[in-house]
C-alpha cells in the first residue's frame, strides 16, 4: 500500500521536474507569438528564424569558444591536481582540495564582482578571456571530482606492472595510464563544457562587448515578440545539453561499474 | 602498500601547483579586493583614497537593507524547506523501492544540467498573467480571471528555486539513505517496530546528515541568487543579489556593493553554521 | 657465482630499517622463498630486486651484473603482483603479449608463443576473454603467463596465492611447483604462509623485522630451527628451559629441570653455544610420546583431528601445557617421554 502511494509520488515528482522544461520545446513549435494555451498549430518558422539571426550566431560562436577553452583548461588543471592528490600522499591535500572547491560555496554574484574588481585593479579589459577565468573557478571543482573518482579506482600496480614488463615511462603512460584515464577525461571535458556553455551571471559581468549565448538570451527576454525564437533556441540547447550529459554519464561509467579497476 | 615518498613528494606538489595558482589568482586575490574595496568610498565615477567604514555602517544601519536581508533569508529558508520536504520521499523511493536506481538517478538529474537561465525563463512563461497555467485554466474554465498571485512575488521565487535546486536535495538525502545498513532495519522489525515506527526511530535519524547537508547546500547559494528574483520576483521578490548587481551596473556604488556582498556572505555563513550546530545538538539530544 | 646475489642490502623509510643488512645467495633454477610475518620487510626486499625502490646501501646482482640503478623495465626480472595487476582494458591475449611488444615478433610467432603459454598455465582457449570476466584463479594464471612469456632470468612472486580460497590455493601450489620444475626458471616467492613456503621451496629464508633469521631447506628449517623465533614461526614447538653442561665430540649434556639430566646428539646443538649457557630445549608435538614411564602429567585438553589427535598435557611444576600430537594415550595415568634425538638445543634469548 505504501509502495503504491510512494510510486505515484515518484512519478508525479518526475513530472514536476520535467514539465517546466518541456514547455520550451512544446511552445517552440507553436504557431503563435503568444506563449499561452490554446495551441495554434505546428510550425518550424521560429527555428528557421534562428538561422538568420547573426547576433545570435555570433554569441553562439563566443560561447563555443569559451566553452571549449574552459573545458580543456579545467580538465587539464583538474587532471594534474587529481593525479597529485591520489597518487602521492601529500600533506595538506585536504586543505588544498577544500580551497579548490571553495567556488562551489560562494554565490556566483560574488565571484562575478570579485573578478570585476580584479580586472579593474590590474587594468585588464573585460573580455571573453576574463570569462574563461571566471568559468575555470566554477568548472575546475567539477573536473576534479570526476577525475579523482576515476583515479581512486585505479590500481597503482598497473603502472608498475607495465614497467616490470619492459615499458619505459612514456610507453607506460601511452599504453596503460592514458587509456584508463580516457573515460574520466572525456566525461570531465563534456561536463565542464556544458557548465561553461550555460553559465550566465559571471559571463554577464566579465564579457564586456562580446556576448555569450546566455547573455544574448537575457537580452532578448525583454522583447515579447522575440520570445518564441528564444524558446526555439532554448529547446535546441536543452536537447544538446541532455545529449552531452547522457553521453558523459555513459562514458564515465565504462569500466567503473566494477568496484575496483584492475584488482 | 608503502607509498614512495621523497622524489614523488616534489612531483606531487608540482602537479598541484598550477591548479592552486589559478584558483589563488581567481579566488583569493579577487576576494581580497572585495574586502579592500568595501572599506573605501566612491566619489562619482572613481574610488576615493582613504579608508572608511561608512559602507558597513550603511549596510548594517539602513532599515531597507535590514529588510532586504530578512526577506532573502526568509525566501531561501522557505525554498530550503520546500525543496528538502519534497525531495525526501523521492530519495526514499529510489533508495528503497526503485528497481533501476541508476536510471532513476540519471532521470532525476538530467533536467539540472540544462541551462538554469532557460529553466527560470520557463517558469516565467508558466506562471505569467497570460502564461501557461493561466491560459490553460481559463481554457478549461477553471477560473474566470487569470490568477495574479503566481508571478512577480516571493511565491514565484520560491517555486522556481525549489524546482531549480531539487537535485541538490535529492542526491545528498539519497546517499545517506543508501548508506543505511539494511540489517539495522531488519533488526528493528525483529525487535517489534512497525514500519512507521521503524522509519521514525531508525531511518529518519540515520538520514539526518544527508538532510542537513542538503539544507546547507541549498540555503547558502539561494540567498545569493540573481536570475530568479530578477526574472520572476518583481518588486516584492527582490533579493540580495539584485541589489548588489545594481551597485555594479553602470553608475553604482562599488564599495557599497562590496560591503553588501561580504556582509551577506558572513550573515548567511553564520546562519548556516548555527543551523548545523543546532541540528547536530538536536539529533544528539533525541538519542 | 650464484645467480641472484644480495649483499648487505638495507632500506629504511625515514624510521627504523625495513630491510636490515640482508645478504643471500640464490643459485640458478632454485625455488626460493622469503617467509615472515606482515611488516618483516620481505615484500620491500622483493620489490627492490624487481627495481621498485632503491636500497639505501648494499648491492643486488643478477647473473653477475650489479642491478643497483637499473630501472625495472630494463631488469631481467619479472614480477607477479599480489593484486595481479591485470590490465583491465586488454583481453587475456593482449595482457600476456603486453611485454613482448619490443621483441617485434611476427603475428604468427606471437600467436604461437602466446598459445603455448596459455597451454602451459592451463588457460587454453581463453585468449579472447575480457579481463573483468576472469575468476581469481584465472587472473593469477594470466599474471604468471604474462611474466613467464618474457622468459625472465628470475620470476618474482609477491604473495601470489593470498587472495585465493583454501582449496584453490592448495591446487595452485602444486601447479606452481610443477611449473617451476618445468620451465626451470629461478623463482623467488614472498609469503607469510609457512606451509606454503615449506611445501613449494627448495630453500626458505625466514625474516623478521628486516633481518634474515635463517636460510635453509624446508626440512632442516623444520627439524633444526636455529632460534626460538624461527622455531615459533614454523609449525608448533614445545620449549623447556635448561642449562648446557658439557659438550663432547658425539653428544652434549643438559640439565633440563623437569626432564632431568639428558644426553643429546651433538647434531642437535645450535651453533654458538658453550658450556654453562642457558638454553631452550625444543621438541615438536609429534615427537613427544605417551609412555608407561616418564614425566607424569594429566591431559588438560584433547582435540580429535581425524587420523591423529592433539593434546595439551599439564605437567607438575610447569605452567604451560605440553602439546602432544599423535594417537590417543592408554587409559589411566599419563606419562610423557621425550626422545633424545628429537630434542634440539637453542639459544635462550
Amino acid at each position: 500500500m505504501k509502495n503504491r502511494a510512494l510510486s505515484l509520488y515518484a512519478f508525479a515528482y518526475l513530472a514536476f521536474l520535467y514539465v517546466p522544461v518541456l514547455v520550451l520545446p512544446v511552445f517552440s513549435f507553436n504557431d503563435s507569438r503568444f506563449i499561452a494555451f490554446p495551441l495554434s498549430g505546428f510550425t518550424t518558422r521560429w527555428y528557421q528564424g534562428l538561422a538568420d539571426d547573426s547576433a545570435m550566431l555570433h554569441a553562439l560562436g563566443n560561447s563555443l569558444k569559451v566553452g571549449l577553452v574552459t573545458a580543456l583548461l579545467s580538465t587539464l588543471l583538474g587532471l594534474s591536481a587529481a593525479k597529485a592528490v591520489t597518487q602521492v600522499r601529500l600533506k595538506g591535500a585536504g586543505a588544498a582540495l577544500g580551497f579548490i572547491s571553495l567556488p562551489l560555496f560562494i554565490p556566483d554574484i560574488v565571484l562575478g564582482i570579485s573578478l570585476l574588481l580584479l580586472l579593474g585593479a590590474t587594468g585588464l579589459p573585460l573580455s571573453l578571456a576574463a570569462v574563461v577565468l571566471g568559468h575555470l573557478l566554477v568548472c575546475v571543482p567539477f573536473a576534479l571530482t570526476v577525475l579523482i573518482a576515476r583515479f581512486e579506482g585505479f590500481d597503482r600496480n598497473l603502472e608498475e606492472a607495465s614497467a616490470d614488463l619492459g615499458e619505459n615511462g612514456w610507453m607506460t603512460f601511452w599504453r596503460v595510464s592514458f587509456p584508463l584515464m580516457l573515460p574520466g577525461i572525456v566525461a570531465s571535458l563534456l561536463l565542464t563544457f556544458i557548465t561553461s556553455f550555460d553559465e550566465f551571471l559571471i559571463a554577464y559581468f566579465l564579457s564586456g562587448t562580446e556576448a555569450t549565448l546566455p547573455i544574448y538570451i537575457w537580452g532578448q527576454l525583454r522583447f515579447p515578440e522575440r520570445l518564441p525564437m528564444v524558446l526555439a533556441l532554448g529547446a535546441l540547447i536543452l536537447t544538446a545539453s541532455v545529449g552531452l550529459v547522457v553521453l558523459a554519464e555513459i562514458v564515465r561509467n565504462r569500466g567503473v561499474k566494477r568496484p575496483m579497476v584492475g584488482a | 602498500m608503502v607509498v614512495n615518498r621523497g622524489r614523488n613528494l616534489g612531483k606531487g606538489y608540482g602537479l598541484l601547483a598550477p591548479t592552486l595558482a589559478v584558483m589563488a589568482a581567481g579566488l583569493a586575490a579577487p576576494l581580497l579586493l572585495v574586502a579592500v574595496t568595501s572599506l573605501k568610498s566612491q566619489n562619482g565615477m572613481a574610488i576615493a583614497d582613504g579608508w572608511t567604514l561608512a559602507q558597513y555602517a550603511a549596510v548594517l544601519g539602513r532599515a531597507s537593507y535590514r529588510s532586504l536581508f530578512f526577506r532573502s533569508v526568509l525566501i531561501s529558508g522557505a525554498v530550503t524547506f520546500v525543496t528538502v520536504a519534497l525531495a525526501y520521499p523521492i530519495a526514499y523511493f529510489v533508495a528503497f523501492h526503485a528497481r533501476h536506481k541508476f536510471i532513476w538517478l540519471v532521470a532525476l538529474t538530467i533536467p539540472f544540467w540544462t541551462s538554469y537561465l532557460l529553466r527560470v525563463f520557463a517558469w516565467k512563461i508558466i506562471l505569467g498573467f497570460n502564461g501557461v497555467i493561466n491560459s490553460a485554466a481559463m481554457q478549461l474554465h477553471l477560473v474566470d480571471h487569470p490568477l495574479e498571485f503566481l508571478l512577480y512575488n516571493p511565491f514565484a521565487v520560491v517555486v522556481t528555486l525549489a524546482h531549480a535546486w531539487a537535485a541538490f536535495a535529492i542526491l545528498p538525502i539519497y546517499v545517506s539513505l543508501e548508506k543505511i545498513d539494511r540489517s539495522l532495519l531488519e533488526a528493528a522489525s525483529d525487535l517489534g517496530d512497525s514500519r512507521l515506527r521503524r522509519f521514525l526511530r531508525v531511518t529518519l535519524p540515520l538520514s539526518m546528515p544527508g538532510v542537513i547537508g542538503a539544507a546547507i547546500l541549498i540555503f547558502v547559494p539561494t540567498t545569493g541568487d540573481f536570475v530568479t528574483p530578477q526574472l520572476v520576483g518583481g518588486t516584492k521578490g527582490v533579493m540580495l543579489a539584485n541589489v548588489i548587481e545594481t551597485q555594479f551596473n553602470g553608475v553604482g556604488n562599488w564599495p557599497l556593493g562590496a560591503a553588501l556582498s561580504l556582509v551577506s556572505m558572513a550573515l548567511v555563513g553564520a546562519i548556516a553554521l548555527l543551523f548545523v550546530a543546532s541540528a547536530r545538538a538536536a539529533t544528539r539530544a533525541a538519542r | 657465482m650464484s645467480f641472484l646475489s644480495l649483499s648487505q642490502v638495507s632500506k629504511s623509510f625515514g624510521g627504523p630499517p625495513v630491510v636490515d643488512r640482508v645478504s643471500l645467495e640464490v643459485p640458478r633454477g632454485e625455488f626460493f622463498s622469503l617467509l615472515g610475518p606482515s611488516g618483516c620487510g620481505k615484500t620491500t626486499l622483493l620489490r627492490m630486486i624487481a627495481g621498485f625502490g632503491t636500497p639505501d646501501s648494499g648491492t643486488i646482482a643478477i647473473d653477475g651484473e650489479v642491478m643497483n640503478g637499473v630501472p625495472p623495465h630494463l631488469r631481467p626480472t619479472n614480477m607477479v603482483f599480489q593484486s595481479y595487476a591485470i590490465f583491465p582494458h586488454l583481453n587475456v591475449f593482449d595482457n600476456i603479449a603486453y611485454g613482448l611488444r619490443k621483441q617485434k615478433l611476427s603475428q604468427d610467432a606471437l600467436r604461437t608463443k602466446i598459445e603455448t603459454m596459455l597451454a602451459t598455465v592451463r588457460l587454453e582457449g581463453l585468449g579472447t576473454r575480457a579481463a573483468d570476466q576472469l575468476s581469481g584463479g584465472q587472473r593469477q594464471r594470466v599474471a604468471l603467463a604474462r611474466a613467464l612469456v618474457r622468459e625472465p632470468k628470475i620470476l618474482l612472486l609477491d604473495e601470489p596465492l593470498g587472495a585465493l580460497d583454501k582449496r584453490l590455493r592448495e591446487a595452485m601450489q602444486i601447479e606452481l611447483r610443477a611449473l617451476q620444475r618445468k620451465v626451470g626458471i629461478t623463482f623467488v616467492l614472498v609469503t607469510h604462509d609457512q606451509e606454503e613456503a615449506l611445501s613449494l621451496s627448495d630453500r626458505v629464508a625466514v625474516m623478521e623485522s628486516g633481518k634474515i633469521l635463517q636460510i635453509a631447506a624446508p626440512r632442516e628449517l623444520y627439524e633444526r630451527p636455529a632460534s626460538r623465533a624461527v622455531a615459533d614461526f614454523i609449525g608448533e614447538m614445545n620449549f623447556f628451559h635448561a642449562t648446557l653442561r658439557e659438550i663432547g665430540s658425539e653428544s652434549f649434556t643438559v640439565n633440563a629441570g623437569l626432564l632431568g639430566v639428558l644426553q643429546l646428539p651433538v647434531a642437535n646443538l645450535a651453533p654458538g653455544l658453550k658450556s654453562g649457557d642457558h638454553i631452550l630445549l625444543a621438541i615438536r608435538p609429534e615427537h613427544v610420546v605417551f609412555a608407561s614411564q616418564g614425566v607424569a602429567g594429566e591431559i588438560a585438553a584433547a582435540t580429535f583431528l581425524g587420523e591423529r589427535s592433539h593434546f595439551h598435557v599439564k605437567l607438575a611444576g610447569r605452567s604451560e601445557p605440553v602439546a602432544v600430537s599423535g594417537a590417543a594415550p592408554p587409559a589411566g595415568a599419563v606419562h610423557l617421554a621425550f626422545p633424545a634425538e628429537s630434542l634440539i638445543a637453542l639459544p635462550a634469548n
